[in-house]
């Protein structure tokens, strides 16, 4: 009889050993961004690759987004594999045009004949009073726009078959990781960022939803560290005897929207809950997703708990208020359930 | 100084990219005249010809081979012949053809041959930082091939200029960062948008050569190039070579070009560089007179040919639009 071992790491070390393996795999791997060196990057993600790799494969970058994930872009083209991280996805606005215009955009202005094999690495989310500039998610204004996968892991064991994935993709993946699915020594805790992962590389196949809690009730279609929200919500419904499914999309692009459908078509309500602003974002698309394909599986009108329209504030009551979490979550599937 | 079969394969060159131009400027107001209609004819959308400023593309990519990467900008074309870019496959993509580079599906500013590592971007400075990233991966391949990176004197005051340029310096890469002063971004003079006279002198600031050529001469290009290109291939990283062009047309096809004096447009079209090369050659007996006519004879049927193949080639399948979003 086998015996199973538990070995258990945080997301960011997670992320790490998948990227190590990938590097070790594949000469063409390389990583670059600002402190991902000597650092191990703001949120952990490139913990022990320096000592590892050296600076030729783990190359700190000045602060310089446009140039480094243009040249990414250029690297890719020119046969590499590149890692390039963007600290904070709320930085986007400075090197936008290499991402949307450059990156995303290559393949198809090529005819096809080109590909550009970058994961761009991002750190999400807010919660911990950081503001309007560096809390923000955005994965739902990436996904608008063509030609990158997006892929937001919400545990340890997800994020490191994610960048398996990513990293042998051949097209651009957009990678984001909240920094309160991290499992940082600095960030309130999660205990849900710390579980088992094998050591032996594996894949997790971008673009494929997974029921991370079933149920028969309701289901709560999320992503990301709303994804704990939700479980934390669905343990206190099934005191009250709600049963709620909650499935964790961990890609947006491409959009599981089988999942969606095959989920509500079983449960017949739907809540999506998204720390992405609300408007024309990822919780309209998911709500339009099961309405065109359950309209007539559903009971109650899709409902959505969403980051209000409002950049982030600062203050902890005025951040809270925005947030979804799992009081709100309860109340939001109660409702939907009268 | 070039050999004489330098100088005539360079002449060839800038005389092939003329006369593609003008095909395609003359293919262009088809079917938009008497009322100008972008979207009308066999080449829709912006257009922008490069007349005057072939000395540059002919003088740098004499020194590179297909293995090289060149990213250019809106203003491609003589760049991409130069490099080697299948005249035929440029035709055909101009006019939005199934058996165009990109299948109809990048159009005359966003060109890219895998066989000649060409890009290019229709935003302005934002082709430098992936020329940057070629030459990062050629270095980490351990390969001698360089990367040349296209630009305006519009694209100097952009942070991608200026971010490429540091990047390429701090880590050594072996780029050349090419400057095409034509004078004018659209209707904005140089003067109006640059604070200094000279966009080489900003070189300095990033701690590579920079080197001035004030006069759009082929020959002075060919030989600054060749010194950037030597030393981008050794392992001495980059440079920067500013050209003071001439933009002999509008900034795009249908430019009524208010803010240029005929004046100016006159005395362009007087000193005319391709014009004065061939006289030059002519006058220095390396080329003979009907030599160059013979080379105008070759290039027209070449030309011809390409855009031959570009009308009489089919159009995408509509519903192919929905495909190359992915690999």
């Amino acid at each position: 009889m086998a015996v199973e071992t538990t070995r258990l790491l945080t997301t960011s070390k997670a992320i790490s050993e998948a990227i190590a393996q990938e590097m070790e795999r594949d000469p063409k791997v390389f990583v670059m961004g600002e402190d991902i060196g000597t650092y191990g990057g703001i949120f952990g993600a490139t913990e022990g690759l320096l000592a590892k790799f050296g600076p030729e494969r783990v190359m700190d970058t000045p602060i310089s987004e446009t140039a480094f994930i243009g040249a990414a872009t250029g690297a890719a083209l020119s046969g590499m594999r590149p890692i390039a991280e963007l600290m904070f996805v709320d930085f986007f606005g400075v090197c936008m045009d290499q991402i949307y215009n450059h990156m995303a955009k290559i393949h198809y202005e090529s005819g096809g004949n080109l590909n550009v094999p970058v994961v761009l690495t991002t750190a999400i989310g807010g919660g911990y009073g950081d503001a309007a500039q560096h809390s923000q998610t955005l994965y739902g204004m990436f996904a608008h726009l063509p030609g990158m996968k997006i892929v937001v892991p919400s545990t340890p064991y997800d994020a490191k078959g994610l960048m398996i994935s990513a990293i042998r993709d051949d097209n651009p993946v957009v990678y984001m990781f909240h920094k309160g699915v991290m499992g940082l020594g600095w960030m309130t805790p999660n205990p849900r960022a710390t579980a088992h992962v094998p050591e032996e590389p594996y894949t997790i196949p971008i673009g494929k939803a997974d029921v991370k809690r079933e149920g028969r009730d309701v289901t709560i279609v999320t992503l990301s560290l709303m994804v704990h929200r939700a479980l934390d919500a669905a343990d206190d419904l099934a005191k009250e005897g709600i049963e709620a499914e909650v499935l964790d999309l961990r890609s947006v692009v491409p959009l599981d929207r089988e999942a969606i459908v095959s989920s509500v078509t079983k449960t017949h309500r739907l809540l999506v809950v998204d720390e992405d602003y609300r408007s024309f974002g990822l919780s309209g698309e998911v709500i339009t997703t099961a309405i065109e394909g359950a309209f007539d599986r559903l009971d109650a009108p899709p409902a959505r708990l969403a980051y209000p329209d409002v950049p982030i504030p600062y203050s902890r009551p005025l951040e809270q208020f925005c947030l979804p979490d799992r009081t709100k979550i309860a109340t939001a599937v109660r409702q939907l359930m009268s | 100084m070039p050999s004489n079969e330098t100088l005539r394969a360079m002449h060839h060159q800038m005389v092939r990219i003329r006369l593609f131009e003008e095909t395609i400027q003359k293919a262009y107001f088809e079917g938009k005249t008497p009322a100008f209609d972008i979207a009308a004819g066999p080449i829709p959308g912006e257009m922008h010809l490069a007349a005057g400023q072939e000395p540059v593309a002919a003088g740098v990519c004499a020194h590179l081979r297909p293995s090289d990467a060149v990213t250019a900008t809106h203003r491609p074309h003589h760049v991409a012949l130069a490099h080697g870019m299948d005249m035929k496959k440029l035709a055909a993509e101009i006019f939005g053809k199934d058996t165009g580079l990109g299948h109809g599906k990048g159009g005359h500013m966003h060109l890219f041959d895998p066989a000649t590592n060409f890009g290019c971007s229709g935003i302005i400075a934002e082709g430098m930082p992936t020329a940057v990233g070629h030459a990062l991966a050629f270095k980490k391949q351990s390969r001698d091939d360089i990367a040349v990176s296209f630009f305006g004197e519009g694209a100097a005051n952009q942070g991608a200029f200026h971010e490429s340029l540091n990047l390429a310096a701090l880590w050594k890469l072996g780029v050349v960062f090419v400057c095409e002063d034509n004078a004018w971004a659209i209707s904005v003079p140089k003067d109006k948008a640059t604070a200094i006279a000279n966009n080489s002198d900003r070189a300095s600031a990033y701690g590579m050569p920079g080197v001035l050529i004030p006069d759009n001469d082929p020959v002075a290009i060919y030989e600054a190039a060749g010194e950037a290109v030597a030393r981008a291939r050794r392992g001495g990283g980059p440079s920067l070579i500013e050209v003071k062009t001439d933009r002999l047309l509008g900034h795009f096809e249908g430019d009524p070009q208010l803010y240029r004096t005929p004046e100016e447009m006159a005395l362009l079209k007087e000193r005319d560089a391709l014009r004065a090369f061939e006289r030059r050659l002519i006058d220095a007996g390396a080329l003979a007179a009907t030599d160059a006519q013979a080379v105008w004879d070759a290039a027209r049927a070449e030309v011809d040919a390409a855009i031959e193949f570009a009308r009489s080639s089919p159009a995408p399948e509509p519903a192919a639009a929905l495909q190359h979003v992915f690999a």
